[in-house]
Order: structure tokens, then C-alpha cells, then sequence
């Protein structure tokens, strides 16, 4: 089966205005098949957002390509002019649903006004009551209530019903791959398990194809994702199944942050929660050898020098020459 | 006071917004107790009244009816809250609106003596202030001259706990601390916690919506709903046996590794 999402050695680095180059990204490589969840996880700061940028060919000033590519059904976004990434991969390619999404929605306008700029910027002829026949048609479609939640203003919503309208909204032009950068970790647990059901109704419709989902809980991962990335220090250093990456992950990291997780839940309050030392590196400076090299619990004494890649190890790709 | 006179003590608590038919009850009618030197959580989903409560235990809400006793007397409701705050402390959800972007680190932690009455002299606010950072794992020479935005989210709630070690209060009122940071990085905040109420033997009232959460630090949970306390109980007992079907609710919506959640069609 062809994949729909290959990134392919993906670099992107930051350049300030001091001129200090910072790669925050370096040699990221997967691939997205249809019907796929993939879960990218890791600490603040490991690569993730930055990663997103690339996934949607947004890169503006300061950030900029180093090497690699990303290709949706084959064709290469970062190398798009920006106007063309707006037009025709934005939103229909590739869909996001951002990390800050309850402060996405403009407080002044209807949810109903919001949407259907979402449909008139892509098709400027469209006939406008085609259009909420249509916004309605997808809002049912998605079991929201269609007339209240179109006819509120964001406030009016609550936190959890807002996110969804977000999601509602960023779907509207049945995007392939929808990306999804922490998309429940504002929110209630109760209103955390709404959304993650309306992320899995928009693939079991065929709304969307395939979904990215990035977070730093694994044990929602866990739920979501059939295959998860571990990312640290702007890399990949462990690719699996979600079962061998959360109960059987080989790369030192995948372990520890793992073990950091508080597993809380009746009957486990005797594993106690062990929080990862020390800090991920500083992506500014050149680094040599094993980036966890100097957190990890388990490192020897040539960690430091040997520089890693991945291979693989017990059906998994691990970033580690330690591991079995 | 007698030795057993509890921490705080509410009876028909009630705290309500607004009038007539947009009156809106976000504390209705609580009666508990909560002993020195307990942890208890209070647990529910947003909206359901537990951040309105801690604001009452912390002096920040008047209550509409009943009444609340901090050390067998009834909360002031005029004049200086300092008295009342050097022994009732807070840390908030996030921890980039509690400290002024514009000023040093610092000046705001040395700013905290201001709760006194009388400053120590200089050389001992400084050695306390390093302590304090020293006491949540921060080195107090790399913070000189460093301002908040300049620190991770991680390290910003750990200055906050690092607030409470300067102070020494007898209660700490933490409003979801952790849910802002990294999932790796809540051990190491619950951690502090911990070492903070034995250190300074402290009462702590613990707000969140994360049952699992609660369950690992607490003598004791408030699940609440819509306002009214619903069940109050032993972590073990409220997850393991619970009476109530919010209570259920809440246990039911935390992912979990080793059980079912959500699952696609």
C-alpha cells in the first residue's frame, strides 16, 4: 500500500536574529499509510511542534529548511510556493487542530460565520445556502447538536464542546491527514474522552484518512495511535507498535519516560513515578554521540562519543547501539 | 485551640454567582471538615465548583451562606487578608500568570517577605531564598538576573513551590499544579509536594480533575458535582467502592495503560 505521508530526513533549523543556528529537527524520517494513527511523543521541547511546521509546509522565517522532504501522495510540500501550500495543501492535503485551540475561535463571531469562511476561502463561488446546508449536514454528521452549536458564539461553549468545533471546523474540506499537536491536554478528562471519540468517528466516516497524533501521555497514546514515535532532542529514538513501544520499549529514554508517567489508578500507588533527571540538551550547540547520554540511567562510558542511528531491534527501530 | 480542632471546618457552605433565574449555585450547601496536616483532594470536572471552593478556603471568595472555620473561628471576611494568607498559601494551575514577566526572579521571591510583618535582615532572605530554590532541585546561581520567561513551564511551577518553602505556611491550597506541565515533569512536581507537607507538616487541599491523580497523593477525595459534594471518602475506598455514579464517571474517563477507553468502531 502507498503511503500517504512520507517524511523523508527531515531538517529544519531555527535561525535568530543573533544569527544562532538551532536544528530543531534533525533526520526525522516515517511514513503515514491510509487508515493509519501514528502518535509522536516526548518531552517539551524534544522537536514536536517544530515537526508539525514541517508536516504542514508552513515554514516562515525563522524557521527554515535545512534538508529532507515531506511528500503527500507523492508530491513534495516544502518545495510549494507559499501561496500554493495555502491554496491547495492546507486544509485539504493536511488539516491541524492546534495545541491552543480553545483561544482559536474569534469570541465576536458565530461559529456558523467561522465555518463557512473556512469553505469561501478555499471556494469563493460557493452558494451560501449550500453552505449551511452543508455545515449542518456535517455537524449532525459528527454528532454535534447543529443548530445550537453553529448558532453560539464561542464563548457560549464549553471547553470541551469548543474543541470539538474547532475539530468540526478544521475537517470541513475532508483533509487526508488531519494532525492533532495535544489536542485534549487543556481539557477535563471527561471532556479529553469526547474528543478523542470524535477524532476516531472522523476516520471510521471517512472524513479523514489518516491522523498524527502528538502528545506528551503515553498512556493516551496507548488508546489512540497503532504505531507511536518517541522523539528526543529533535530526533526519532524509538519506532514501534504501541504495544512494544509502551510496554516493551528497548531505547533507554522510551523507558524512562515511561516510568515517569504516574500510572495513577486504584491498586497502583505502590509504582512510584520516577521523574527523568537533569534537562534535553541545548539544540544550539554542536552535539557528539548519544543525546540522552547524559540523563540515561543505563549509559557506559562510550555513549558519549559514538554517534547513534536507527536500527533495528526486536521488529522496532531504536536509536541506541546498547539495546537488544 | 484544642488539639483537635480541625484545619478548616464548613457547615452548608454555599456560594452562589449572579440573580434570580441566572443565579448560578457553585457551591451548594458543603459540610466537612478537613484535620491539620491532611491532604485532601478535591475532585471533579470543569465547572463542577471545585475551584470556587479553594478560593473560599483561601479568602479570595466571600460565602453567600453558611459558614467556614479556619482553626475553630470563622474566616474574616473585611480587612488585612495578609495575617490570614501567611498561613494559607496558594499555588495555581499556571505558573506564567503568578510571577510579573517584567521583574527578575529574584526580586519577586524576595518580594514574598513583604507577607511579614517584620523582614528578616538581608543576608538571611537571601540565604532562605537559595534554600527555597535548593528545595526543588533549581541552582540559585542560575536563576540570578534570569526573568520568568526566560524558564521552562517545568521550572516555573517549580518557583512557585519554591515560593511555599519561603513562606512556610500551615496550608497549601494547589490548584491543579501540574496541568500545565509535561506529564514527565508531574512526578518530580508531586514529588516537592510531598516533601513539602513533611517538611513544613502542612495541611494541603489538593484541586483536580484527575481522580488517578488525587488517588496517589491524598489521606482523603471530595468528588464533586454540579456544586455539591457527592461522596467523601479514603482514596481506597472512593476508587475501589463507589457510591456514586459521577464518581464512577470520573474513574471510568481516565486513560489507562492496562484497561479499554475509548475504541474505534
Amino acid at each position: 500500500m502507498a503511503a500517504i505521508l512520507e517524511v523523508d530526513d527531515l531538517r529544519l533549523h531555527y535561525l535568530t536574529r543573533l544569527g544562532k543556528r538551532v536544528q530543531a529537527v534533525d533526520g526525522v524520517s516515517f511514513q503515514l499509510q491510509p487508515g493509519e494513527i501514528l502518535g509522536i511523543a516526548g518531552e517539551s521541547g524534544c522537536g514536536k511542534t517544530t515537526l508539525v511546521s514541517g508536516l504542514m509546509g508552513l515554514l516562515m522565517p525563522p524557521l527554515h529548511l535545512t534538508s529532507g522532504a515531506v511528500r503527500i501522495a507523492g508530491r513534495d510540500i516544502l518545495r510549494l510556493p507559499p501561496a500554493e501550500v495555502r491554496r491547495s495543501v492546507l486544509g485539504r492535503d493536511i488539516a491541524m487542530i492546534p495545541q491552543g485551540a480553545l483561544n482559536s475561535l474569534n469570541p465576536t463571531r458565530k461559529v456558523r460565520d467561522l465555518a463557512t469562511d473556512v469553505i469561501l476561502a478555499h471556494d469563493e463561488g460557493a452558494d451560501r445556502r449550500a453552505i449551511q446546508d452543508r455545515l449542518r449536514e456535517r455537524f449532525t454528521r459528527i454528532g454535534l447538536e447543529a443548530d445550537a452549536v453553529l448558532n453560539a458564539y464561542p464563548v457560549q461553549l464549553p471547553a470541551g464542546m469548543k474543541q470539538r468545533v474547532v475539530i468540526g471546523i478544521s475537517t470541513l474540506l475532508n483533509p487526508r491527514i488531519v494532525i492533532a499537536d495535544e489536542p485534549s491536554s487543556a481539557l477535563d478528562v471527561s471532556s479529553q474522552k469526547a474528543v478523542i471519540q470524535l477524532l476516531f468517528n472522523l476516520l471510521d466516516e471517512g472524513i479523514v484518512s489518516s491522523m498524527v497524533f502528538i502528545t506528551h501521555e503515553l498512556p493516551l497514546l496507548r488508546h489512540v495511535a497503532g504505531r507511536i514515535a518517541v522523539m528526543y532532542a529533535g530526533q526519532i529514538v524509538e519506532i514501534g507498535t504501541t504495544e512494544q513501544v509502551i510496554f516493551d520499549g528497548r531505547q533507554p529514554y522510551t523507558r524512562a519516560l515511561m516510568g515517569s508517567m504516574l500510572s495513577a489508578e486504584p491498586g497502583q500507588k505502590s509504582r512510584k513515578p520516577v521523574a527523568i533527571e537533569g534537562a534535553p540538551p541545548n539544540l544550539g550547540e554542536p552535539i557528539s554521540g548519544c543525546r540522552f547520554a547524559v540523563r540515561c540511567p543505563v549509559a557506559q562510558s562510550d555513549c558519549a562519543q559514538r554517534e547513534q542511528v536507527l536500527r533495528e531491534v526486536a521488529g522496532r527501530h531504536v536509536r541506541c547501539h546498547h539495546a537488544r | 485551640m484544642p488539639a483537635d480542632t480541625p484545619c478548616f471546618e464548613a457547615r452548608n457552605l454555599t456560594r452562589a454567582f449572579g440573580h434570580g433565574a441566572r443565579r448560578k449555585v457553585a457551591v451548594d450547601d458543603a459540610t466537612f471538615t478537613i484535620a491539620e496536616r491532611e491532604i485532601v483532594s478535591l475532585v471533579g470536572q470543569s465547572g463542577c465548583g471545585k475551584s470556587v471552593l479553594a478560593k473560599l478556603l483561601l479568602r479570595l471568595e466571600k460565602p453567600s451562606s453558611g459558614e467556614l472555620l479556619y482553626q475553630g473561628r470563622p474566616i474574616a471576611e473585611s480587612g488585612d487578608p495578609r495575617a490570614y494568607w501567611r498561613h494559607v498559601q496558594a499555588v495555581f494551575q499556571d505558573p506564567y500568570a503568578a510571577f510579573n514577566q517584567f521583574f527578575t526572579i529574584r526580586a519577586q521571591l524576595k518580594a514574598c517577605f513583604r507577607l511579614f510583618d517584620q523582614r528578616p535582615p538581608e543576608r538571611e532572605m537571601e540565604d532562605r531564598i537559595d534554600q527555597a530554590l535548593l528545595a526543588v532541585n533549581l541552582r540559585p546561581r542560575e536563576l540570578d538576573g534570569k526573568y520568568p520567561f526566560e524558564l521552562s513551564g517545568g521550572q516555573m511551577q517549580r518557583l512557585l513551590l519554591a515560593r511555599i518553602f519561603i513562606l512556610r505556611p500551615r496550608v497549601l491550597i494547589a490548584d491543579e499544579p501540574t496541568s500545565m506541565v509535561d506529564a514527565c515533569s508531574r512526578a518530580g512536581i508531586l514529588e516537592y509536594l510531598m516533601k513539602l507537607k513533611q517538611e513544613l507538616s502542612m495541611t494541603i487541599v489538593f484541586v483536580t480533575h484527575d481522580i488517578g491523580l488525587a488517588y496517589y497523593v491524598s489521606d482523603r477525595l471530595f468528588i464533586l458535582h454540579e456544586g455539591r459534594i457527592v461522596e467523601q471518602g479514603t482514596p481506597d475506598d472512593v476508587t475501589q467502592r463507589p457510591t456514586s455514579p459521577f464518581t464512577r464517571q470520573l474513574l471510568d474517563d481516565i486513560p489507562s495503560v492496562h484497561r479499554p477507553w475509548v475504541t474505534r468502531a
